[in-house]
């Protein structure tokens, strides 16, 4: 169990921790549609976003990111939780505007495991692992 | 972040779905970037206005949002996918769609400027007036040669920002922020445009703080400015950057690193066709790219963007009709990134000088890119 999770986007959220260190380019990496990352020098090539819990730095990139992980909740295919090592501010937006559990992890916080099922609970900044 | 009771108010939706949601927005960004209240601002410059960029979902958001969102200050606009007056090859299906985005963003009462540089089309405010600037490009260069005070906001947020008036203090809106405590250090001599792109692409990969102090270069100018903020907006999160010596820690920028990114995003030794503006092409680009190719053709076609106002002024002194008699073909109010005029169906790889169109040419248009400056594209591209 994780504790002293900042909160940026409320609310809870369950699936499978899809986890990079690496950042991500939402508008050019990531097809809303399938939720599936497309760039194939990114460590998650292939991999879909759809009802995962999402762990990774933080966005990069063009501002239009946010529509991405909006288009993400319109087409079915979003994560059901995001969890940053620092939120930015494309990220943040999208999450807020497609209801989507955003927070930051504490500063010297456990780490997450690839795969692992993972609920994020944002209102009280609490990540529960489930083994 | 603290709220003051009109805004919790709006936040609860007492006056209305779109102004809530607005407030929304704003308060995770303010959360995100540890603000302490909203500030009001002056000036909003919205991106996601281009259908290949927000698709179906962006187009049906903005239309619902529209019915009752306004704009409260000055709000600009990035390009749109296409020119209007230039819709030959552009299918019917994404014509409609940009005309109902169009449309939306009018309804909200925006400045239907369509461009990515607002800071070569309108008024400065004065140095230290906060803003609220999508567009990275745009952005990055609003902190670092204008003066004004800016986060890296997002086509969303800074909607947000549009229709309250409103944007968090934080991060670079404060002056600690913009103080940067990390510096880059470049150790051979600049040649182009094209290596300030390439700095910023490698800065905005290697940078995690806001705020980025170069040194080893020269202060760019207008033209390297723009191909340098384009680059680092395009590959980081980093908003903003300072010529000379940073605190802290500092970063060596060589030949070699140079070279990881063109060997990263130029893919092609040659292209179909010449796509400049990424940023828009400003009147100073114009008239170097006229001096450089007068009495001369283009030997393939060559598309120049810019934004219609800037296509005005250009036009008054001659530029325009000088360029298009050398071969080139104006798209207003459109831009190179994500343009559905360079398709793989149609051109297997593309000659630029734009380092952020080279990445998104390649990654969202999947079509290969030969990176060259604004001289060498001349030189062997023009007789």
């Amino acid at each position: 169990m994780i504790n002293n999770c900042k909160k940026i986007v409320g609310g809870s959220g369950e699936g499978c921790a899809l986890v990079t260190m690496q950042p991500i380019n939402f508008l050019a990496m990531v097809d809303p549609k399938t939720g599936l990352i497309t760039d194939p020098k990114h460590e998650l090539h292939e991999k879909s976003l759809k009802d995962a819990v999402l762990v990774f730095p933080y966005a990069v990139g063009s501002s239009v990111g946010a529509y991405t992980i909006y288009s993400l909740r319109e087409f079915g295919s979003a994560p059901s939780a995001v969890v940053c090592s620092k939120a930015d501010i494309t990220t943040a937006s999208g999450c807020a505007i497609a209801n989507i559990p955003l927070v930051d992890l504490p500063k010297g916080g456990a780490a997450i495991r690839q795969g692992v099922l993972t609920r994020v609970e944002a209102d009280i900044g609490r990540i529960t692992v489930k083994v | 972040m603290e709220l003051a009771r009109d805004e919790e108010e709006a936040l609860a939706g007492k006056k209305g779905a779109a102004l809530a949601s607005a407030y929304r927005i704003l308060v995770a960004i303010g959360e995100a970037t540890d603000a302490t209240k909203l500030l009001p601002i002056k000036w909003a410059h919205v991106s996601g206005v281009n259908y290949n960029t927000i698709g179906d979902a962006g187009v049906q958001f903005l239309d619902k949002f529209s019915k009752t969102a306004r704009v409260a200050i000055m709000t600009t606009v990035n390009p749109m996918g296409y020119d209007r007056s230039h819709p030959e090859g552009i299918p019917e299906k994404f014509q409609e769609e940009q005309t109902s985005i169009v449309r939306s963003y009018e309804q909200m009462g925006v400045t239907p400027s369509f461009t990515c540089t607002p800071y070569e089309v309108f008024d400065i405010p004065q140095k230290g007036a906060p803003v609220s600037f999508a567009e990275s490009n745009a952005a990055v260069l609003t902190n670092s040669v204008l003066g004004l005070m800016t986060n890296k906001e997002s086509a969303l947020s800074a909607l947000a920002s549009s229709i309250t008036g409103k944007a968090p203090l934080s991060d670079l809106r404060l002056e600690e922020a913009r103080k940067p405590k990390v510096g880059i250090e470049a150790d051979f001599k600049f040649k182009s445009e094209l290596d300030y792109g390439l700095l910023g692409y490698f800065a905005g990969k290697a940078v995690k703080e806001s705020s980025v102090a170069f040194s080893g270069i020269a202060k760019p100018s207008t033209i390297e400015a723009k191909a340098l903020c384009a680059a680092m907006g395009t590959s980081g999160s980093c908003g903003m950057f300072t010529i000379g010596q940073g605190r802290g820690e500092k970063i060596s920028f060589t030949k070699k690193e140079a070279k990881a990114v063109m060997e990263e995003l130029s893919t092609a030794e040659d292209g179909d066709v010449i796509t400049l503006g990424s940023p828009q092409l400003g009147l100073n680009e114009l008239d170097l790219l006229a001096k450089l190719t007068e009495g001369k053709k283009f030997t393939r076609r060559c598309l120049i963007f810019c934004s219609r106002a800037i296509h005005g002024q250009a036009t008054k002194v001659g530029l325009t009709g000088c360029l298009e008699r050398s071969g080139a073909e104006f798209m207003c109010d459109s831009c190179t990134c994500l343009t559905p005029y360079v398709t793989k169906e149609k051109y297997d790889s593309v000659v630029s000088n734009s380092v952020k169109g080279a990445y998104y040419l390649n990654y969202s248009n999947k079509v290969s890119v030969a990176l060259k400056d604004f001289r060498t594209i001349a030189k062997e591209y023009a007789e």
